[in-house]
């Protein structure tokens, strides 16, 4: 490779800084546009499960993530997580971009490195937003988004990516099982618990008024998970390679046994679980992408599909509102991959788990789960109570009976048209109010 | 015999139906509708474009009923979909001049008068 670097520079009349593959960064540059996509993906899942007056609401919680916490990293996120080696926090080196430049880290330039790592921050955010559709403020969202990547994900990105404690105690946790999902998920049940449910939930049912969009969403969620978990082995290599096929096998092999478990409980495979079920493979297999054989990617894929399913089955019928179910899939999903991979890691690629003789892997993939969970609700718990003083979290039942599509953001997600009169500048009326307190609406003469 | 036509709010139909079920009402039709009555103005804004939204949701309820149900059914639908702010819609009644039912042939207040399906 190196000899391809001065004819570069030929070309180019750029210096390559000293260490960065050609391939790699390819790859890198792929995967990263890959993660950057299941936010929006996300969007599509998440707003065809929600009622129609919800629906651009719940799919702007997950666009706003892109903007608000895609920023913040940036600025100062990447630092936090990345920035120096102390067990447990980043530092302030790296904040403004200070000292990221196109030098290379690991094998392709800091820059690409810091923008891979923010579509993780980024999509970590969005997942929470599920448990709360349909009544959480929407300023209050975009605080509650801003602090928590800032102390509650880069701080624990910190620990098992950055040099931290966990790393250190010998986790594995390939492409974020802890990082994003469990720590998403227990957030997404703590805010979950701190709203309180929706007016009507346990009276109407919660329906998707969009099962297609369902399907896009999870169509485009596992395409881009190939870049998150094959992106996480940073180089084009083999091990990209084995978490490759794991990302395909996992999610086929939950897919499968989503279907029969439906067929044998009710004789009717349904589209939205199978979608679901997608996301459990998917969310399962990424602690171990990279540690684990294909076969045991499909008996993960296969034995995480089980608590998910008895989760989602029986969580609608109790007080608990997480809508969407960030806690079945993807807390109970990360739980099960992070506890799974410490049964199935193979020494072939760098660490024996349990099924070869090391037992210890199991308590030590242990002590990740319950820190994260730990950290991830007092923390997020915290955010909440002082965010909670200054405005607040929970919109109004009326609104909420409209729809926060119209009360929130002032569109709806599919108009006629009719009766629509164009209003111009200059004839507004000063008796109306586009904004009035999340109330897009003014009183009729 | 009388028809019952009410306009109601989209978001209080659910409250509606179960206060009509309560009231022992059957045989509902319902259609989503627009209409404009002396509500709010709706303003909403897409790609810079302000525009103010003169036409609102709304939710028709159609049911036929024997003079005996007039007053419960229109009773129920006022509980259901009353909030106390304007546009909550109207209810009209209207006389009825002959009503059949298609399975039976039956007519007037026999049509109207709900049967539990056989299944049951």
């Amino acid at each position: 490779m190196s000899k391809v670097i001065p004819i570069m520079i030929a070309l180019t009349g750029t210096a390559w800084a000293e260490g960065i593959q050609s391939g790699d960064t390819a790859w890198m540059l792929v995967s990263t546009a890959l993660v950057l996509l299941m936010t929006p993906a996300l969007a599509f899942f998440y707003g065809g499960l929600v009622p129609q007056k919800n629906v651009l609401n719940t799919m702007m919680m997950s666009l706003a993530s892109l903007g608000v916490v895609g920023i913040l990293w940036v600025m100062f996120g990447y630092s936090l997580a990345f920035g120096g080696s102390n067990a447990y926090f980043g530092n302030t080196d790296f904040f403004f971009l200070n000292g990221v430049g196109l030098e290379a880290k690991g094998n392709i330039p800091h820059v690409l490195f810091l923008c891979f790592q923010g579509s993780f921050a980024v999509i970590t955010a969005a997942l929470i937003s599920g448990a709360v559709i349909g009544r959480m403020n929407f300023q209050a969202y975009l605080a509650f988004i801003a602090c928590w990547s800032l102390f509650i994900y880069a701080p624990m990105a910190h620990w098992v990516w950055g040099g931290g404690w966990l790393a250190g105690l010998g986790a594995l946790d390939f492409a974020g099982g802890t990082v994003v999902h469990i720590n998403a998920g227990i957030a997404a049940l703590v805010v979950t618990l701190f709203l309180g449910p929706r007016e009507e939930h346990g009276r109407r049912a919660l329906l998707p008024h969009n099962v297609p969009f369902v399907l896009l969403g999870t169509a485009l969620l596992w395409f881009g998970w190939f870049g998150f978990n094959a992106g996480s082995a940073l180089e084009a290599n083999s091990l990209a390679a084995l978490a490759f096929v794991n990302t395909m096998a996992a999610p086929m092999a939950s897919l499968v046994t989503w279907m029969l478990i439906d067929l044998i409980r009710t004789g009717k495979a349904t589209a939205v679980g199978a979608a679901t079920a997608v996301i459990v493979g998917l969310v399962a297999v990424t602690p171990a992408a990279g540690h684990v054989t294909p076969l045991s990617a499909i008996v993960i894929g296969f034995l995480a599909t089980f608590p998910s399913y008895y989760a989602l089955t029986v969580r609608p019928r109790t007080k608990l509102d997480d809508s969407l179910d960030v806690f079945a899939g993807h807390g109970l999903g990360g739980i099960s991959g992070a506890l799974l991979t410490g049964v199935f890691a193979s020494a072939k690629f760098g660490t024996a788990g349990a099924l070869e003789g090391n037992i210890k892997l199991v308590g030590i993939q242990l002590v990740a789960v319950l820190a994260a969970m730990a950290f991830s609700a007092i923390g997020t718990l915290a955010i909440l109570k002082v965010i909670s003083i200054f405005v607040p979290l929970r919109i109004d039942n009326k609104d909420e009976r409209r729809g926060l599509d119209l009360t929130a953001h002032g569109e709806e997600a599919y108009v006629t048209g009719e009766g629509a009169i164009l209003v111009l500048p200059d004839s507004l009326p000063s008796s109306v109010t586009i904004n009035g307190a999340a109330n897009g609406v003014k009183s009729a003469s | 015999m009388k028809l019952i036509v009410a306009i109601i709010r989209p978001e209080r139909l659910p409250e509606t139906l179960h206060a009509l079920f309560q009231a022992e009402v059957r045989g509902i039709s319902v259609s989503r509708i627009q209409g404009h009555g002396g509500e709010v103005e709706r303003v909403e804004t897409y790609r810079g474009t302000t525009v103010k939204m003169e036409l609102v949701e709304k939710i028709r309820l159609e049911i036929g009923v024997s003079e005996d149900f007039v007053d419960r059914t229109v009773q129920a639908i006022i509980q259901g979909a009353r909030t106390h702010e304007v546009g909550d819609g109207k209810i009209f009644v209207m006389p009825l001049e002959g009503v059949h039912r298609i399975r039976t042939g039956e007519q007037n207040e026999q049509a109207v008068t709900p049967v539990l399906s056989e299944q049951h």
